[in-house]
């Protein structure tokens, strides 16, 4: 009983990480058809965010704030100077952009900073326990999990409740009709991107609590992750995203729970069996959407 | 006034070309109908004014100012708003958040919740299905919630593309009406449509357009006197361009 409640709340705050990736990658998605795989290149402007703010005396919440606005301006910048030149291409020439602008950042990072992994200051908080009765919880799993949740709801009322989140909505069903009603492309894409760029930042300050360790190539597995959970939950749905991170989440920790011994080294391989299982059955992801999209 | 004024427009798509040097003028107050078969270059008219197509030559001004080479955006800005082809609703955002968007260019909120108001008061239906997703409306009152979303920006000038296409004959004579009542609330209105019988009940002038030319234009009276034009473009027999029996109008 102990090890389920565990289970849940660490599976629900890894879940609830994987999600946040997810929808960072498909609010773009949605609107530019680009899987912007630089995407994990702003966790880790995020990350040296931590390591270089980390370094003045600031206390810490404020060093993560900056961080993830660092990540969020990242985003913005990206799209202005990498995306929007080439926007009117083909969705190759984006997909392509994306892979050299991950490239690039890596690289910069490289040979600015360091290509060794190096540790930013985190609070104590990161790797204390809490035991409530006979449970021992990892603080920072609870932090993460309340977080995500936050962070979901804040992106939920962004969306419904502004017209800006409205047009993003509403260009990811139809964009050249949401220009037609006056709603500026620039501004509907620049702020995807400033979307994607706060949920990198977020999501880096636990990712990188997790490892407690930034390196150049610290945004690729969760650039993978989101990528799948995204795949998994249906990429046209901001709702997939976040079941799609959340099932990925669950599964990951329960196979780490419960597989045997001898298996465990196999995690990820059994992990990617059952989404290509899943795929299999459903190829548009988990949640499919309503309307089809008109061919144009 | 004169508040749409096209001037030998021509647009090609690759290697067809789909205008010919067309002109034309919308007056203020007015119903203008571009009426003529598939293919015609209607919609190629309507999308070359609202920035989404790109004339290879040609000017199309409003108010006596260019609109050529200006984004989508911007031209609603200017005060004219689409109705297109096939309704384009939202379907995942909710009734009231497709009409609220059709405001996105409105600042004052007070504004936008007056019209809200005004136009589902217009429309009993939306008011009804306001937070339902518009994706679940009928084609019928998808159309309503399209033209209704338009009017939410307070346009001077309504562009609507076949308003009509796709719904049952019922509907068809209710979006007439409608096209009517707008125009008799001091809307100016440019219908693109091929249900060429109905428009000529209900416009000022019209175009009738063959093959990317403007090939007749006038009243309606003058376009009916038109034999041959009848026969040409509206069908050999009394009936076959407009709905079947019981279209009730």
């Amino acid at each position: 009983m102990n090890d389920f409640v565990q289970y849940v709340i660490s599976a629900l705050s890894l879940g609830g990480l994987y999600a946040l990736m997810a929808l960072g990658l498909v609010i773009v998605y949605g609107i530019l058809r680009l899987v912007n795989f630089a995407y994990g290149e702003l966790i880790m402007v995020a990350g040296y965010g931590l390591l270089l703010f980390g370094r003045s005396p600031l206390p810490w919440i404020v060093v993560a704030i900056l961080s993830v606005i660092a990540a969020l301006v990242a985003g913005v910048v990206m799209e202005r100077v990498a995306f929007r030149p080439v926007r009117n291409t083909s969705p190759t020439t984006l997909l392509i952009t994306s892979f050299a602008v991950s490239n690039l950042l890596q690289n910069i990072a490289l040979l600015t900073i360091s290509p060794r992994p190096r540790a930013p200051r985190l609070p104590n908080l990161f790797v204390e326990n809490v035991t409530i009765g006979d449970i021992r919880i990892k603080i920072v799993d609870v932090i993460a999990l309340v977080v995500s949740l936050v962070a979901l709801a804040i992106l939920t009322i962004f969306l419904r409740r502004t017209i800006i989140g409205l047009a993003l909505r509403a260009a990811a069903d139809d964009f050249t009709m949401t220009r037609l009603l006056g709603v500026r492309a620039n501004i509907v894409i620049a702020s995807a991107f400033a979307v994607s760029g706060f949920m990198a930042g977020i999501v880096a300050l636990f990712w990188i609590g997790r490892s407690g360790q930034v390196w150049p190539a610290v945004g690729l597995q969760p650039v993978l992750i989101a990528f799948i959970a995204s795949v998994l939950g249906g990429m046209e749905s901001l709702k997939g995203a976040v079941l799609g991170g959340y099932i990925l989440g669950f599964l990951t920790m329960g196979l780490q729970t419960w597989l045997p011994q001898g298996v465990n080294n196999y995690r990820d391989a059994v992990m990617f069996g059952i989404v290509i299982l899943v795929l299999v059955i459903r190829p548009q992801g988990l949640i499919r959407p309503v309307y089809l999209r008109e061919a144009r | 006034m004169t508040l749409i004024a096209i001037e030998d427009l021509h647009v090609r798509y690759g290697a067809v070309q789909a205008l010919r040097g067309v002109s034309l003028t919308v007056d203020e107050g007015e119903i203008v109908g571009l009426i003529g078969v598939n293919g015609a270059g209607k919609s190629t008219a309507m999308l070359s004014i609202m920035g989404v197509v790109r004339p290879s030559s040609g000017r199309i001004e409003y108010r006596g100012t260019s609109l050529v080479g200006q984004p989508p955006e911007a031209i609603l800005r200017r005060g004219i708003a689409p109705v297109m082809e096939g309704r384009r609703i939202f379907p995942s955002l909710t009734v009231e958040e497709n009409l609220r968007l059709g405001a996105a260019t409105v600042t004052d909120r007070t504004q936008v919740q007056e019209d809200l108001d005004r136009w589902t008061a217009f429309f009993p239906i939306l008011r009804e299905r306001l937070q339902q997703p518009a994706g679940k409306l009928s084609g019928g009152q998808q159309q309503m919630l399209a033209v209704a979303r338009a009017l939410m920006s307070r346009p001077k000038v309504l562009l609507m593309d076949e308003p009509s296409l796709g719904l049952a004959p019922k509907l068809v004579a209710e979006v007439f009406r409608l096209i009517v009542q707008l125009r008799d609330l001091g809307m100016t209105i440019l219908l693109v449509e091929q249900n060429v019988r109905m428009t000529l009940d209900i416009v000022n002038r019209a175009y009738l357009l063959n093959t990317g030319r403007v090939e007749f234009t006038g009243t309606p009276a003058e376009i009916r006197t038109q034999g041959d034009i009848e026969r040409a473009y509206l069908g050999g027999g009394p009936r076959s361009e407009t709905a079947p029996a019981g279209a009730g109008s």
